[in-house]
C-alpha cells in the first residue's frame, strides 16, 4: 500500500479500470473520458483478457500441432485431461450433437479461469507496474494510471460472455424447434390454455432472461467480493501477512468453482435450448 | 463499474476465440485421444483374442502328444507281437526242419544198411554156395541137390 493514498482512495483506485477513449482532442484516457458515455474502451480488461485468450489458445494449439497417438508428453496429457474433463462433462450433459458445444465450453473454461487466476497475483504488483511505467514513459500522475488486473471483475466481460451465451440459446432455440415452436414454448408453458399466454409469456421471458443475467452477475459477484476482500486485507499493514494466505488458499477453490460453474450451466442452458418438447 | 464499449470488443473477442477453439483446438486434440482410446481398446482385445488362441493351441498340442502317445504305444505293443511270432515261427520251423533233416539221415542209414546187408547175404550165399560147391563137389551132384542148395540160400 503506497503511503501516500488515504485508505478509501487507495481502494477505489484499485478498483478502477484504466479508460480509453476518442475526444475531440484525439485519444484520451481515465479521467479525460469521464463523460465519454458508451463509448470508451476498459483497456486494462481488453489487454488482460485478450492476452489471456491468446496464451490459452497458444497453448492448446501448440498441443493440438504436436499431437500423437502415441504415448503423450507430459504437457500433453495435462491438455488431453483439461480436454477429457471437459468432454465427460459435455458428454454427461449434452444429448444432441452439436460441434461447437464442446469447444464453447473448453474456450469458456480455460479462459475464465486464466483470467480468475489473476485475483491470486498480489494486488499491488500489476498496478505498480503500470504506475511506474506511466510515470517514467509518459510522465503521468502515478495515481492516474489504473491497472485491474483481473478481467472478471469487470461487468462488461462477464455480460459479453453471457451475452454470447444468451444469443447462441435463442439462435439454437429456434434452430431446433423452428420461430412457432420456440414462440411456443414461451407462450404455452407452463400453462398450456390460450387464456394463460401473458401470463406464461412473462414467466418464461424472465426464466430466459434471469440465466445470461445470472451467469453475468455470479461470474462478477464473486471475482469483484474476492478481489474487494484482497483489497481490504492490504490495506491492514503488517496483519495482511497472515491474513492473505488463507484468502488465497480459499480462492485455489473458488476460482476454478466459478470457471466450472459457467462452463456447466452454459452446458445445460444450451441442452435445454435443444430439448424439443 | 458502468457498461460501455468493452462489452462489444469482448463479445467480438469471445466469438473469435470460440471459433478458433472450434476450428484448430478441438478437433486435432480430440480426434488423437479417440484414436489413441481405439488403439489400446484394440490391443486389449488382440491380447484376449492371442490368449485364448493360446489356451486352445495348447488345449490342442496336449491332445494331439497323447495320441501320439497312445499310437507309439500300440506301434510297440504290435512290434513285440509280431517279433513273438516271428521267434515261434522260424523255431516252429527250424524244430521241423532238424526233425526232417534227422528223419532223412535215418532213412539214408536203413536204406544203407539194408543195401549192405543184401550184399552181405548175397556174398554170404555165394560164399556158402561157393564153400558148399566145394565141399558138394566132391560128393553131390549138383543138380541133384540144386533143390537143396536154393533152399539153404532162401533161408539166408
Amino acid at each position: 500500500m503506497a503511503s501516500e493514498y488515504t485508505t478509501t482512495e487507495y481502494i477505489q483506485h484499485h478498483l478502477t479500470n484504466a479508460v480509453m477513449c476518442t475526444t475531440e482532442n484525439g485519444i484520451a484516457f481515465n479521467k479525460a473520458c469521464s463523460d465519454a458515455g458508451f463509448w470508451s474502451w476498459h483497456i486494462d480488461t481488453l489487454l488482460w483478457s485478450i492476452g489471456l485468450g491468446v496464451l490459452f489458445l497458444w497453448v492448446f494449439t501448440n498441443a493440438a500441432r504436436k499431437a500423437t497417438t502415441g504415448v503423450p508428453t507430459k504437457g500433453q496429457a495435462f491438455i488431453e485431461m483439461t480436454i477429457e474433463f471437459v468432454n465427460s462433462n459435455v458428454k454427461e450433459t449434452f444429448h444432441g450433437k452439436n460441434a461447437l458445444i464442446a469447444p464453447l465450453a473448453l474456450t469458456i473454461f480455460v479462459w475464465v479461469l486464466l483470467m480468475n487466476l489473476m485475483d491470486l497475483v498480489p494486488v499491488d504488483i500489476l498496478p505498480s507496474i503500470a504506475g511506474f511505467i506511466g510515470s517514467s514513459a509518459f510522465g503521468m500522475d502515478p495515481h492516474d494510471v489504473y491497472m485491474k488486473a483481473v478481467p472478471t471483475t469487470d461487468l462488461n466481460l462477464t455480460f459479453a460472455l453471457a451475452l454470447g451465451v444468451f444469443f447462441l440459446i435463442i439462435y439454437y432455440s429456434i434452430k431446433i424447434k423452428g420461430i412457432s415452436g420456440f414462440v411456443k414454448e414461451l407462450t404455452l408453458q407452463p400453462f398450456n390454455h390460450w387464456a394463460f399466454i401473458p401470463v406464461n409469456f412473462i414467466l418464461e421471458s424472465v426464466t430466459l432472461i434471469a440465466r445470461p443475467l445470472s451467469l453475468a452477475l455470479r461470474l462478477f459477484g464473486n471475482l469483484y467480493a474476492s478481489e474487494l476482500i484482497f483489497i481490504l486485507i492490504a490495506t491492514l499493514g503488517l496483519w495482511q501477512l497472515p491474513l492473505h494466505f488463507p484468502w488465497a488458499v480459499f480462492h485455489i477453490l473458488v476460482l476454478p468453482l466459478q470457471a466450472f460453474i459457467f462452463m456447466m450451466l452454459t452446458i445445460v442452458y444450451l441442452s435445454l435450448a435443444h430439448e424439443d418438447h | 463499474m458502468n457498461i460501455n464499449a468493452t462489452l462489444i470488443g469482448q463479445a467480438i473477442a469471445f466469438a473469435v476465440f470460440v471459433w478458433f477453439c472450434m476450428k484448430f483446438v478441438w478437433p486435432p486434440l480430440l480426434g488423437a485421444i479417440e484414436e489413441r482410446q481405439k488403439m489400446i481398446a484394440d490391443g486389449l482385445e488382440a491380447s484376449d483374442q492371442a490368449e485364448k488362441d493360446l489356451a486352445v493351441a495348447q488345449a490342442q498340442a496336449a491332445e494331439q502328444l497323447k495320441e501320439a502317445k497312445a499310437q507309439a504305444a500300440d506301434i510297440i505293443e504290435q512290434a513285440k507281437k509280431r517279433a513273438n511270432v516271428l521267434v515261434d515261427e522260424e523255431t516252429q520251423r527250424g524244430h521241423s526242419e532238424r526233425e526232417k533233416i534227422i528223419a532223412q539221415g535215418y532213412a539214408e542209414i536203413d536204406a544203407e544198411r539194408n543195401r549192405a546187408k543184401e550184399d552181405l547175404r548175397k556174398q554170404v550165399s555165394a560164399l556158402a554156395i561157393a564153400g558148399a560147391e566145394k565141399i558138394l563137389a566132391r560128393e553131390i551132384d549138383k543138380d541133384a541137390q540144386a533143390d537143396i542148395v536154393a533152399k539153404l540160400v532162401d533161408e539166408l
